[in-house]
C-alpha cells in the first residue's frame, strides 16, 4: 500500500511533465493536423537552455530559498522565451512554406528539423550527459511503515510538489486562454475550418505561429522540470519523451487540452507502475502497447470527439 | 397506396435510423422493382442519403430489414452484411453525392478497379498473376473489353487514358456510374446523379440510365432533385419527408398527389398549378 | 506562380530599404536568441559541478552569417517588383526541359541497370566504392519495399525498420541455433517478416492516417526495446556476432581447396566476396522492383492505388480494404525481411543499434523525396541521400546536421518529391503520365 502510494506520487510527477509536452502536440495537431515531430526536441533544447541559465546564475542547493525562487523564475522565463523563438522559427522555416501542400511533406521536414536540433545541440553542447546537482532538496514524509523488511517511508519531495503545482497553474492559464480570449477563439476557428476562418478575417498564419509558440513555451516548462527532477539531460532525451508525449496526446484525444493532460498522467502512471512492479527495461513497451490498445479500441482517445465517417 | 411490385430486387421493411436524438428515417418500407427505375425523392434533410447508406452498408440501421433478391431466388439481408460484401455478393452498387473517383488513376484503371473481385480470382489471388499464368491474361483482356463496353455507353471512349481527376464534372458523374456498372450489379443506387449537370448532360444521363434498365437488366434506385430526370425516366417514385414515406406510386400518381405537392414542394396553393404545368411540359418533352 | 509570361519591359530590381532593414534586424534578434544562447555558452563538467565555456566569437560569426545570408536572399531573390517572378525561366526552355525529362526518364532505368551490372569491374571501382554501392543498393531495396506501403497503398509506416530488424535477427538466430544456410534463411526471413507484418498490421490497419503512423512507430520501438533487453535470445545491446557469410551457392569464399577462387582458377582475393555481395543485393533489389512493377499491373496493385485514392469508394466497389491493406503491409515487410537477412550476412554482426527510428525516417525520406510511388525516384533519392551522406564523412560531427537540413530544404523545394508524376498501370492507346496534382496522398486526406 505504501509502496503503491509512493509510485502514485512518482507517476503523477512524471505524468505532469509528459502532459505539458503533450499539450504542444495536441494543439498543433488540432490546428494544422500534423505531427510536429520536432516538438520533443524543442523540449530537449529548452532543458539545455535552462541548464545554461542555471549555471550562469550560479544557483546551487546552498543558495537561499528566496534567491533560488527568483532565479528559477528567471530561468523559466528565459527558457520559455528562447524555446518560443525556436518553435516560431521552425514553423516559419520548415512548415509554413509547405502549408496546403502534400500531406507527408511537413512530416518529413519535421523529422529533418528533429535531426537538425539533436545534432545541433550535440555539436554545440557536447554528446555527453549533463548532470545537475539538485537545487531543491527536502520534502515531506507522508507516512512510514516499519515491518520485518525494515522501514519504508512514503515521501513527496518539494520538487514533486513544485512540478505538480506549476503544471496545474499553467494548465489553468492555458485552458483559460483557449476558452476565453480572442486568440483562443481564433485557434478554435482555425481548427474547425481554416479557409472559412481566414475569410472571416482571422490571420491564420499568425494564429498557427502563436500555437507553435504556446506549445514551445509549455515544452520549455517541461524541460526545466525534467532537468530539475532528474538532474541529467542529454541531446537525445527529446525523442523518447516526444514519442511518449504524443502517445499521451493521442490517448487523451487529440485536439483536447484536458485530454493531453489526462493522457500524460495515464502514460506517466503506467510507466511508473510498470517499472515498479514488473520491469524497468520494458516500461517503454508498456507505454507504447497502451497506445496501440487505446487506438484500436477507442480511436478518438479518452476525451476526444468521435470522428464520424462522412460518405 | 403502396405501389404493387411483383418482382422486387430490393425490399426495405420498417427501416429506422436514429442518430442520437434525431430519427433520420422512421419506419420506412418500400420496394424497388427488378426492371424499374425507382426514384427516392423528398426535400433536403428528408433522410434519403441515410436510406442509401443503410442499403449499401455504410450505416447499420437501428431497426428494420433490407433484403436484396436475385432472379434465382437468392436472398441477402443487407443490414447484416459488411459494407464491402454488399457490392461483392449481394450485387448492390452505388455512387456518391460528392463524386468519389480514383482521381489519380485513369478512366480505364477506375473501371478495372470496379472489376477487382473477379480479376482477383482470375489471378489466383495474385499468385497466378505474378507468375504470368495464361488464365489471368485472358481474364484481363475480357475485363478491358467490358470496361470498353461501359466506356462506350457512357461516352468516355476518347478519355480512356486520361486521369479521372482531369475529367469535367459531367464526365466524372458518368464515369462513376460506369465504374459501378463494372461490378455487374443487380441494383444500382445513384445518389443525385444529375446534380450539377447542364440540360444536355442531364439528357445523356437519362439515356444512360434507361440503357442500364433496358439492356443491362439492372434495377436503378436513385435520389434526385432534378424533376426532369425523375419524371422523365422513373417507373416508380417513393416520396420521403422527415424520414417518413408520404407517397409511393407511378410518376402519374405522385404528380397528382396533393400531399406530395404540398409537403415536398412546400409551395403555397396558388403556385401548385404552375409547378404542375411545368411538370407537364417536362413530361411532354421526355415523351416526344 | 513562376509561370507568368516574361514581359519584355521587365521592371528592374526593386529594393524596399526600410522593409529590408527591419527584416534584417528581426533576423538578427532571432539568430541571437537561437545561437547566442546555445553556441555562446557551453556547459562543461568541471570539478564541483558545471561551469560555462564562453564562445562569443563563434556565436557572433554564425549570427553574422545568418544575417548576411538573409541579405543576399533579399538582393538576389526577393528584390523583384510586385507581380514579377524572381527568377523567370523562358517557357520554351521549360518545355525543352520537360521533353528532355521524358526522354531521359525512358533511358534512365536501362542505363542505370547497365551501369550497375558493369560497375564492379570498372577500373575506378575500389573496395570503398563497392561497399558504398552495396549500402546504396540496400537502401534502394528498402525504399522499393516501403514504396509499396507508403507510395502505392498510401499507408504511412514509420516503423518499417522493425521488419528489417526481424529479417536480420531471423537469419542470425536461425543460423546460430539451427545452422541454416543463408539461402535457406533468406526466404524464411522474408516469410517471418511478412508474418509479423500481418500480426502487427491486423489490429492497427483500421486506424487512419497519422494514427497509423504513430502506432507503427510505437511497434518499431517495441521491437527494438525487446531486442535490446532479451539478453538470452538476442544478446541484448551486445548484439549477435559471428553470423555466417554467404557462400557462392555452397562454394565458400576462402583460400581453401574447393573454395571460390580455387574452383574458378582465380587468385584468392577478399574482393570476390564483396563483388558477390554486390550482385546479391543487386539481384534482390531487382527482384523487389520486378515484383512491385508486376503487382502494380495486377488487381491487387490497382486495389492498393485505389485505396490510396479513396478508401470509401473502394468499399463501395466490393474491395475488402482490410485485406488490401494487409497484403500491402505484409509484402512491404517481406522485402524488408529479405534486405534484413542480407544486411546480417554482410555485416556478420548485428545489434539493435542498427535498427533505430532514424533508419525508418531515412527510408521514408528516400521514398518521399524520390516521389511517392516512383521506382526511379527511389533510386535517385537513395544515391543522393546515402551518397551525399558519405560525401560529408570527413565532417563527421556535422554530417547528420547537414543531412537534416538537406531533408528540410529538398522537401520545401519539391514537396511532391523528385519524380512526382504517376505512370498508369494499364492503357488503351497511349500511356499518359498523370500529374501529381491529381494523385491523392493516401490515408487521412
Amino acid at each position: 500500500m505504501e509502496y503503491f502510494l509512493q509510485q502514485l506520487i512518482n507517476g503523477i510527477t512524471l505524468g505532469s511533465i509528459y502532459g505539458l509536452i503533450a499539450i504542444g502536440y495536441t494543439m498543433v495537431y488540432g490546428i494544422i493536423g500534423m505531427i510536429n515531430f520536432a516538438h520533443g526536441d524543442i523540449f530537449m533544447v529548452s532543458s539545455f537552455i535552462a541548464l545554461i541559465v542555471i549555471t550562469a546564475l550560479g544557483v546551487t542547493v546552498s543558495t537561499g530559498l528566496g534567491m533560488t525562487f527568483l532565479a528559477l523564475i528567471l530561468v523559466l522565463v528565459s527558457a520559455m522565451v528562447i524555446a518560443s523563438v525556436f518553435g516560431w522559427t521552425t514553423e516559419r522555416l520548415a512548415y509554413r512554406p509547405l502549408r496546403g501542400s502534400f500531406r507527408l511533406a511537413p512530416l518529413i521536414t519535421a523529422i529533418g528539423i528533429s535531426i537538425v536540433l539533436q545534432n545541433y545541440i550535440q555539436i554545440t553542447q557536447g554528446a555527453r550527459v549533463k548532470p545537475l546537482q539538485p537545487l531543491i532538496a527536502d520534502g515531506y514524509t507522508l507516512m512510514t511503515r516499519v515491518d520485518a523488511n525494515g522501514e519504508f517511508a512514503v515521501q513527496i519531495s518539494n520538487m514533486q510538489i513544485l512540478i505538480i503545482v506549476v503544471t496545474i497553474v499553467l494548465m489553468t492559464i492555458f485552458s483559460l486562454i483557449i476558452a476565453k480570449t480572442s486568440l483562443g477563439r481564433a485557434q478554435r476557428a482555425c481548427e474547425q475550418d481554416r479557409k472559412m476562418a481566414s475569410l472571416l478575417g482571422i490571420n491564420v498564419d499568425r494564429t498557427i505561429s502563436t500555437t507553435f509558440v504556446m506549445g514551445a513555451a509549455l515544452a520549455a516548462v517541461a524541460g526545466l522540470m525534467f532537468l530539475l527532477y532528474y538532474g541529467v539531460i542529454d541531446f537525445f532525451i527529446g525523442f523518447i519523451a516526444g514519442v511518449k508525449a504524443f502517445t499521451a496526446a493521442v490517448l487523451g484525444g487529440i485536439g483536447s487540452l484536458p485530454g493531453a493532460m489526462l493522457g500524460g498522467l495515464v502514460i506517466g502512471l503506467i510507466e511508473t507502475f510498470w517499472s515498479a512492479y514488473f520491469s524497468v527495461e520494458y516500461k517503454d513497451v508498456a507505454a507504447f502497447s497502451m497506445l496501440a490498445i487505446v487506438l484500436i479500441f477507442l480511436p478518438q482517445g479518452l476525451l476526444g470527439k468521435p470522428e464520424v465517417e462522412k460518405v | 397506396m403502396a405501389h404493387v411490385i411483383d418482382n422486387p430486387v430490393l425490399t426495405v421493411e420498417h427501416l429506422s435510423m436514429r442518430f442520437g436524438g434525431l430519427l433520420a428515417v422512421d419506419d420506412l418500407s418500400f420496394m424497388a422493382g427488378r426492371q424499374d427505375i425507382t426514384a427516392l425523392i423528398g426535400p433536403n434533410g428528408a433522410g434519403k442519403t441515410t436510406v442509401f447508406n443503410c442499403i449499401t452498408g455504410f450505416y447499420k440501421p437501428t431497426e428494420g430489414c433490407i433484403t436484396a433478391l436475385h432472379e434465382n431466388g437468392e436472398k441477402f439481408l443487407l443490414e447484416r452484411m459488411d459494407d464491402f460484401k454488399i457490392p461483392k455478393i449481394a450485387k448492390v452498387a452505388r455512387t456518391f453525392q460528392n463524386i468519389r473517383l480514383f482521381g489519380g488513376m485513369t478512366v480505364l484503371e477506375n473501371l478495372m478497379v470496379g472489376q477487382h473481385n473477379p480479376l482477383m480470382i482470375a489471378s489466383n489471388y495474385t499468385f497466378g498473376g505474378i507468375l504470368g499464368l495464361g488464365g489471368y491474361k485472358r481474364a484481363e483482356k475480357e475485363a478491358i473489353e467490358f470496361a470498353k463496353y461501359w466506356m462506350a455507353q457512357a461516352g468516355l471512349m476518347h478519355r480512356a487514358d486520361d486521369a479521372a481527376g482531369d475529367l469535367p464534372y459531367g464526365e466524372q458523374r458518368k464515369l462513376e456510374i460506369a465504374r459501378a456498372m463494372c461490378t455487374k450489379p443487380k441494383l444500382l443506387c445513384l445518389d443525385e446523379p444529375a446534380a450539377g449537370l447542364n440540360p444536355r448532360e442531364s439528357e445523356e444521363l437519362n439515356k444512360l440510365l434507361l440503357f442500364i434498365r433496358n439492356e443491362a437488366a439492372t434495377g436503378v434506385l436513385l435520389i434526385e432533385h432534378d424533376m426532369n430526370v425523375v419524371m422523365g425516366i422513373s417507373d416508380h417514385i417513393v416520396v420521403l419527408d422527415y424520414g417518413k414515406k408520404i407517397a409511393d406510386g407511378t410518376p402519374e400518381e405522385i404528380r397528382n398527389d396533393p400531399s406530395v405537392i404540398a409537403a415536398y414542394l412546400g409551395v403555397p396553393d396558388e403556385e401548385v398549378e404552375e409547378v404542375e404545368q411545368e411538370i407537364d411540359e417536362i413530361e411532354e418533352g421526355a415523351s416526344s | 506562380m513562376t509561370d507568368t509570361v516574361n514581359s519584355p519591359s521587365r521592371a528592374g530590381r526593386h529594393f524596399d530599404i526600410p522593409k529590408i532593414a527591419k527584416d534584417l534586424v528581426v533576423t538578427a534578434l532571432i539568430a541571437t536568441a537561437i545561437f547566442g544562447s546555445t553556441i555562446a555558452f557551453r556547459t562543461v563538467s568541471a570539478s564541483g559541478g558545471l561551469s560555462l565555456e564562453l564562445r562569443f566569437a563563434e556565436a557572433f560569426y554564425v549570427i553574422a552569417a545568418v544575417v548576411f545570408g538573409r541579405l543576399l536572399l533579399w538582393i538576389f531573390f526577393w528584390s523583384k517588383a510586385p507581380g514579377q517572378p524572381a527568377v523567370s525561366v523562358p517557357t520554351g526552355l521549360k518545355q525543352g526541359f520537360r521533353a528532355f525529362g521524358a526522354k531521359f526518364g525512358k533511358v534512365f532505368g536501362p542505363a542505370m541497370l547497365l551501369l550497375a551490372l558493369v560497375f564492379p569491374f570498372l577500373p575506378t571501382t575500389d573496395r570503398y566504392l563497392l561497399d558504398l554501392s552495396i549500402l546504396i543498393l540496400t537502401y534502394i531495396m528498402l525504399g522499393w519495399g516501403l514504396n509499396i506501403v507508403v507510395g502505392l497503398a498510401g499507408l504511412l509506416d514509420l516503423g518499417y525498420v522493425a521488419f528489417y530488424a526481424i529479417g536480420a535477427y531471423s537469419y542470425a538466430l536461425l543460423a546460430q541455433y539451427f545452422g541454416f544456410s543463408f539461402w535457406m534463411c533468406l526466404p524464411l526471413a522474408g516469410i517471418l517478416a511478412a508474418f509479423w507484418g500481418i500480426i502487427l498490421g491486423f489490429p492497427v490497419l483500421r486506424l487512419r492516417g497519422d494514427y497509423l503512423a504513430i502506432v507503427t512507430l510505437a511497434f518499431g520501438e517495441i521491437i527494438r526495446v525487446v531486442l535490446l533487453n532479451w539478453y538470452q535470445f538476442t544478446g541484448g545491446p551486445d548484439g549477435l556476432s559471428g553470423i555466417p557469410r554467404p557462400s557462392f551457392f555452397g562454394i565458400p569464399f576462402n583460400r581453401s581447396e574447393g573454395g571460390f577462387a580455387d574452383l574458378f582458377g582465380l587468385d584468392y582475393s577478399s574482393i570476390h566476396r564483396i563483388i558477390f555481395m554486390y550482385f546479391l543485393i543487386l539481384v534482390l533489389a531487382l527482384i523487389t522492383n520486378f515484383v512491385t512493377n508486376r503487382l502494380r499491373r495486377l488487381p491487387i496493385g490497382r486495389a492498393w492505388e485505389a485505396l490510396r485514392e479513396d478508401e470509401i469508394a473502394c468499399r463501395s466497389l466490393g474491395l475488402n480494404t482490410t485485406s488490401v491493406k494487409l497484403t500491402a503491409f505484409a509484402i512491404g515487410a517481406m522485402f524488408a525481411g529479405f534486405a534484413g537477412s542480407f544486411f546480417a550476412t554482410r555485416q556478420g554482426f548485428i545489434s539493435p543499434e542498427s535498427f533505430t527510428f532514424i533508419e525508418s525516417a531515412l527510408i521514408l525520406a528516400i521514398v518521399v523525396l524520390g516521389g511517392m510511388g516512383s521506382q526511379v525516384g527511389v533510386v535517385i533519392a537513395s544515391i543522393a541521400m546515402i551518397g551525399g551522406f558519405e560525401l560529408f564523412r570527413e565532417a563527421e560531427q556535422y554530417r547528420m546536421l547537414i543531412f537534416g537540413l538537406a531533408m528540410v530544404v529538398i522537401m520545401i523545394w519539391r514537396p511532391r518529391g523528385l519524380i512526382s508524376t504517376r505512370i498508369p498501370s494499364i492503357f488503351l492507346k497511349e500511356r499518359k503520365a498523370v500529374s501529381a496534382d491529381m494523385v491523392a496522398q493516401g490515408e487521412g486526406h
